[in-house]
């Protein structure tokens, strides 16, 4: 019974957020305010009527009931009660769910903390979120859902995929749901400004925050998911360019544009229809970042089971959200006027580039994942794009985006003068040049190319942050007090761009200093590998609540000191028969050990990977601070106080763009 | 011209010259590692170049498995039911690699017709069957009964 209840509140989900689309857009149109009332508690009743629906999966979950199709296929009575909630999205059915949920949960925040924005706008972002919501909710009901019965139910479930039963997966896809949904955020609040006509400095101030909580969300999602890959996958790769991995980074390329454009938005009322175009495209990439997970069109890891169905209804969806706010942009956008005017040495400057290199950045990655498809769907021939390509387009724009990361800040909006620039960076220049060299030689000992470069640049950001941090506190009283006065929202840019620096020394350094060996060994064997002794002691059976191992133990020692002892296991899971294998990791802030066990090879031998990875951990820190900086940011006071300005300054902008 | 305008365009060119320049190079890029699909009667059959990097896929032959005893050297043969291609491979093979399942490897064709592997991949999933290695059966197979139908 209490399934169908959940398919009932779902159904319902579906009418109110289709009623939430259509009735607050003709109030806000037609200006009738009980109409334009009628967006919030709408956006609160849609999503009581989701937490109910997927409450009740996920208590079939909990309480084995094996009558719903959907649970007999991802779980089993004997997997531990953490993966059976988290089963819940461990398919595809319950993961679109939660996308649904989710958009629910983003539309009720919007309906709660926008009580001083103009209530047609609120009505406008709240239909729109509303509409892509009925499209959603639609998919689920109609192609994938949950709440189908099994007769007769089966005595027991086919048990959760292997390799997500880990507590990386249970985080991983609602962190990167949290960032796709909240997307729609931001392009809601695009399109509403568009249709509303009043995109203006306000418009960009409201949107900021909700911009950077999607993005933070994004950020952590991707560093969850590499840190997964890194170790549960058994190969210690942290990054594969894997098209799933692809649908991920695309949006948050796109995002990581849009928070810059916001910015230049808001502060000098320019580049506005701009960035309405990269919330279109950042949200836009978000739905195909779900088709081609969610189509089952990709060979990858992730496209565990398909169903073409699906496919054409989200390229459907795809085609009619780009479509409608394209059409909606073409029609639009020629009326907004950018008032702001710029030399070209000049903040904008600086953010254009970052946009620019951002931009043609997704478009290569973009064109990478999407050509194999393409090609297969044209049936030219099987190709597959490898990771050579996605390294040779993308480092070379990351590497100036970089060097200009490190000088947008320090220099000023409108106009800025080269030697001014140029005294405040010189000594920047020469320390990263000379530190680029001396940093990897004191640690490794040898000198790359590109690791030079990385250094450099990483050194030249730090460097550049902190000037900046010194330079804005140099006119106050007390330094400490320049500190104190400066807005979260400074802090927040500067500890986000520390962990750029940080991601980057973790990829130069893990990718070209690790030592990886891959050899066969009979218990008692050693292996010197970074200066750690890696003694192979041997092989022992161990088992867990639904999988059986053979577990490797791994001792070792530096400078016949004990380090740590490594357990790695080869499991077998008991309802799939799926082999799996766990690494053995000692993890630590400047080198990682890493060891996994492979195939047994006859007399007592197996294949073992000993892996030494320095600096590994910095990709993840970065990821850690880049999303703690769009905390302090987002948390900024002037977000929360700005409704008191909201009205005088939406009307100055508006009047500035006039005039110009 | 006002300032504004030559700023803009100034910018534009600029933009345009960086995106061209991008661009040129990335379908460079893309043309140099675009490894293409063979299967095993392609390979037979001479088709697969052997001075590129090439994937190819199949289903592990029953039985074909030999190990070397005192490194991580494997041979193993790969089929799509109607031909068969050596694969040579140095390292730890992934979790779901056994006979008679379908895989991708990829590496260069050797003189002899073997693939030097320096990839293996198996997906995760016991049903699983790599659309290519399907499509390949399926086409090893229409080319079959074709021969067939000619004898």
């Amino acid at each position: 019974m209490l399934p169908e209840i959940g398919n009932f509140a779902l159904i319902l989900a579906m009418t109110i957020a289709l009623a939430q689309g259509v009735v607050p857009m003709i109030g806000a149109a037609r200006n009738i305010p009980g109409w334009i009332a009628f967006a919030r508690p709408a956006a609160w009743t849609q999503f009581v009527l989701l937490v109910i629906s997927f409450g009740i999966l996920t208590h079939a979950f909990v309480s084995n009931d094996f009558s719903v199709a959907y649970v007999a296929n991802n779980s089993n009575s004997a997997l531990p009660l953490m993966y059976r909630i988290s089963a819940v999205w461990g398919g595809h059915e319950g993961s679109l769910l939660l996308w649904v949920l989710l958009m629910g949960g983003w539309s009720a925040t919007v309906g709660l903390f926008s009580k001083r924005l103009p209530p047609e706008m609120v009505a406008r972002v709240l239909a729109v979120m509303g509409l892509v919501a009925v499209g959603f909710t639609a998919f689920v009901v109609f192609t994938s859902n949950p709440f189908e019965r099994y007769y007769p139910a089966p005595m027991d479930g086919r048990d959760l995929n292997p390799l997500l039963q880990d507590i990386g997966l249970i985080m991983h896809p609602p962190m990167l749901y949290m960032g796709y949904v909240g997307f729609s955020v931001a392009f809601a609040f695009a399109i509403a400004a568009l249709l509303g006509g009043r995109l203006d400095a306000a418009w960009a101030r409201w949107s900021r925050p909700w911009t950077i909580v999607a993005w933070v969300f994004l950020t952590l999602g991707i560093a969850l998911g590499s840190w997964w890959a890194y170790y549960e996958l058994g190969w210690g790769g942290w990054w594969f360019w894997d098209p799933v991995e692809n649908a991920s980074f695309l949006p948050w390329l796109t995002g990581t544009a849009l928070m810059h454009s916001l910015a230049v938005s808001e502060k000098r009322s320019t580049f506005k229809s701009w960035t309405v175009l990269l919330a279109i495209f950042a949200f836009s990439l978000c739905l195909l970042g779900t088709f081609l997970v969610r189509s089952g069109v990709l060979t990858s890891v992730h496209a565990f089971a398909s169903d073409p169905t699906r496919g054409v209804f989200v390229l459907l969806l795809l085609g009619i959200v780009v479509g409608a706010s394209l059409a909606i942009y073409a029609w639009r956008a020629p009326q907004v006027k950018s008032a702001g005017n710029f030399a070209l040495l000049s903040r904008e400057t600086f953010l254009l580039g970052n946009n620019v290199l951002l931009v043609v950045a997704t478009a290569t990655i973009l064109l990478g994942t999407l050509y194999p498809l393409i090609l297969d769907a044209l049936e030219l021939g099987k190709i597959s794009v490898g990771p050579p390509y996605f390294n040779a387009v993308f480092v070379p724009l990351m590497i100036p985006l970089i060097v200009i990361l490190g000088i947008g800040p320090l220099s000023r909006w409108k106009q800025d003068e080269f030697p001014r620039l140029a005294r405040m960076l010189r000594s920047a220049f020469l320390v990263s040049i000379v530190l680029g060299v001396v940093i990897p030689w004191l640690l490794f000992g040898k000198v790359e190319l590109m690791v030079v470069i990385a250094t450099a640049i990483s050194v030249w950001l730090v460097y550049a942050v902190l000037l900046d941090v010194a330079h804005r506190c140099r006119h106050k009283s007390s330094f400490w007090k320049g500190l104190t006065s400066r807005p979260r929202g400074f802090y927040g840019m500067s500890i986000a761009h520390l962990g750029v620096a940080v991601t980057v020394i973790g990829i130069a350094f893990s990718s070209y200093y690790s030592l990886e060996k891959d050899l066969r060994m009979v218990p008692g064997d050693q292996l010197e590998v970074g200066g750690y002794l890696f003694h192979f002691d041997g092989v022992r059976e161990s088992h867990g609540p639904n999988y059986t191992a053979t577990e490797g133990v791994i001792t070792v020692t530096r400078n016949g000191k004990p380090v740590t002892t490594l357990h790695t296991q080869k499991r077998t899971y008991t309802v799939q028969q799926m082999p799996m294998t766990e690494a053995g990791i000692d993890a630590g802030l400047f080198r990682d050990l890493y060891v996994a066990m492979g195939e047994p090879l006859g007399d007592g031998g197996w294949a073992i990977r000993i892996y030494y990875k320095p600096f590994i951990r910095w990709i993840w820190l970065g990821g850690l601070f880049m999303a703690f900086g769009g905390i302090l940011a987002a948390s900024d006071r002037r977000y929360r106080l700005m409704a008191k300005r909201t009205a005088p300054s939406g009307a100055d902008a508006r009047l500035a763009a006039q005039e110009s | 011209m006002r300032p504004k305008q030559r700023n803009r365009l100034i910018l534009a060119i600029v933009i345009v010259l960086f995106v061209a320049v991008s661009a040129a190079l990335a379908l460079t890029a893309l043309n140099k590692n675009i490894n293409l699909f063979y299967s095993p009667t392609m390979i037979v059959h001479g088709e697969a170049p052997h001075d590129r990097v090439i994937r190819a896929g199949g289903m592990v032959s029953e039985g074909s498995v030999q190990r070397d005893p005192d490194s991580l050297q494997i041979t193993f043969k790969l089929n799509d039911k109607v031909n068969e291609i050596t694969v040579k491979y140095t390292g730890i093979l992934p979790d779901l690699f056994r006979e008679g399942q379908g895989i991708i490897v990829q590496g260069k064709l050797a003189p002899d017709g073997t693939i030097m592997a320096t990839e293996v991949l198996a997906k995760h999933d016991e049903n699983y069957m790599p659309p290519e290695v399907e499509h390949a059966l399926e086409t090893a197979k229409q080319m079959g009964v074709a021969n067939t139908k000619k004898d």
